[in-house]
């Protein structure tokens, strides 16, 4: 299967959030692809919209899993890390795959948890399909069909560029 | 050798005694309590990953603070917690520990934290208990207290990430401290290249170069060019026996002030496990000094109690793998 170009997405979704953005607008990045994903949006932001203070944060929604029962915390979280006040902000929750919207789920329980946004919008750069919750992205960079034993992965290499990837699990 | 700490999988099922532990398990826990620190900065204190469960203090032995940093570590994970004296209810009226244990597993209990005077008391309920249900040693006489000694290092690591160019003075009565062992090994483990004691003899134990460290009898020179001095809590309730002349007398000899500060590098951090006996191993101005780092040594045992729960409580009761 041929693969979007992912540096495309990027352009592309944050073309999209720049025409939603407004003085209250946060970013906040989910572990890992999302968080190198937010940082990207952010520097292009910043310069398109220097009057905004445009705070930002991370998130590793890992504390608030579903799964966390049956297969317990992984074994490298990262620390969520949101200084500034989530209260009455406009939240863009970005990630790099939306699949089930769990992981969504979570990072929305685990804001609600630093205060009450004004609103949350989803933004991913490929929605996979196979949502098992009544959760969607707002803003999407490419629509993507794939088996259930296929494994998107976004990676970053050195120099900052991006690369998906599928890979097979077997389990 | 079987390990009874690991499940058939080598993750952590008990937390018994950080000897045995490997670095694998270590660095798993301390990067786990990194993601705890920010929990306490929000606006809601908690996390709901132990939301269902019930967290057992079962302290034979009294130890308030201990308790309440347990305490505390499971209500922010959105535990119940029941906290048992045993001390002053059935054991005084004859019942025997396994009894005791088994009331409470009968009470569907999933989490043990265990306090007791005997060595190895912890050890003996892991044994008892069946699959599912995990076991922290909060202490057990002289033998170990294996999340003391993990918030020590976590402190270490979190004021000094670079553990390979460290040297790290463990100062006072090693002899009956049930901390200084455990740090010993867990520091080694994590790739600290010089630990060294200072002490006088008649508190040190007797095979203690076994453990790789450099030993000194005086403060001057154990102190110089260290970046880190854990003191250690004179155990007067422990003592038996004259082994020290007076309190005062070790003071002047072994007490942490300011002079004897200054032989340490210029930012080294000063850490105790409290509570302090101030005026016997450790100055004042010392221990409330800008150096001192006790108080976040504090609140670093939440996270990293938290962490070792958190661990502990999710993907083993079902079996599951990851």
């Amino acid at each position: 299967m041929q693969l979007p170009n992912p540096e495309t997405l990027l352009a592309d979704i944050t073309t999209q959030i720049a025409a939603q953005i407004n003085p209250d607008t946060a970013l906040v990045g989910i572990h890992s692809g999302g968080v190198w994903l937010m940082q990207r949006i952010l520097k292009t932001l910043k310069q398109d919209f220097p009057q905004y203070t445009l705070p930002s944060g991370t998130l590793d929604a890992a504390l608030y899993r579903d799964d966390y029962a049956a297969r317990g915390l992984k074994t490298d979280p990262k620390p969520s890390d949101i200084t500034f006040d989530v209260a009455d902000k406009h939240i863009i929750l970005i990630d790099d795959i939306f699949y089930t919207g769990r992981t969504t789920r979570a990072a929305m329980n685990e804001l609600f948890d630093y205060g009450r946004p004004a609103s949350i919008t989803l933004a991913v750069l490929i929605n996979r399909g196979g949502a098992q919750l009544p959760i969607a992205p707002n803003i999407t960079g490419a629509e993507i069909s794939l088996q259930a034993n296929q494994n998107l992965q976004l990676s970053q290499d050195t120099k900052g560029k991006l690369h998906l990837e599928i890979e097979h699990n077997n389990a | 050798m079987h390990n009874p700490q690991l499940d058939a999988e080598g993750r952590l099922k008990h937390l018994l005694t950080i000897e045995g532990l490997p670095k694998r398990i270590l660095n798993q826990i301390l990067d786990t309590a990194e993601t705890f620190v920010g929990v306490a900065e929000r606006d809601i204190k908690k996390v709901p990953l132990l939301r269902g469960k019930t967290v057992c203090n079962i302290f034979f032995e009294n130890s308030t603070r201990t308790r309440t940093t347990f305490e505390i570590a499971a209500k922010r994970l959105s535990a119940d917690v029941i906290n048992l004296n045993v001390g002053t209810s059935s054991q005084s009226k004859g019942e025997t520990i396994l009894d005791t244990v088994d009331n409470l597993i009968a009470m569907h209990a999933d989490m043990f934290v265990v306090r007791h005077a005997q060595s190895g008391a912890a050890h003996f309920i892991a044994q008892h208990v069946p699959d599912g249900i995990s076991v922290i040693n909060a202490g057990d006489g002289r033998h170990a207290h294996p999340t003391q000694g993990l918030l020590d290092v976590f402190t270490v690591r979190r004021y000094k990430p670079d553990m390979h160019n460290l040297r790290v003075a463990l100062v006072g009565d090693v002899l009956h401290s049930r901390v200084a062992r455990s740090e010993i090994h867990a520091l080694t483990t994590l790739g600290v290249p010089e630990v060294r004691v200072i002490a006088p003899k008649t508190l040190l134990p007797a095979d203690v170069e076994k453990l790789g460290v450099q030993v000194f009898h005086d403060m001057k020179n154990g102190l110089k060019d260290v970046d880190v001095i854990m003191m250690l809590r004179l155990q007067n309730e422990r003592m038996t026996g004259a082994l020290l002349p007076s309190a005062q007398e070790y003071f002047r000899t072994f007490g942490l002030t300011q002079e004897m500060l200054n032989h340490a590098k210029p930012d080294a951090i000063v850490m105790h496990p409290g509570p302090m006996n101030r005026g016997v191993e450790i100055d004042s101005s010392v221990a409330d000094g800008n150096q001192s780092v006790i108080l976040p040594q504090v609140t670093y045992g939440i996270a990293v109690r938290m962490a070792v729960m958190a661990i502990l409580g999710g993907g083993q009761s079902a079996g599951g793998g990851a």
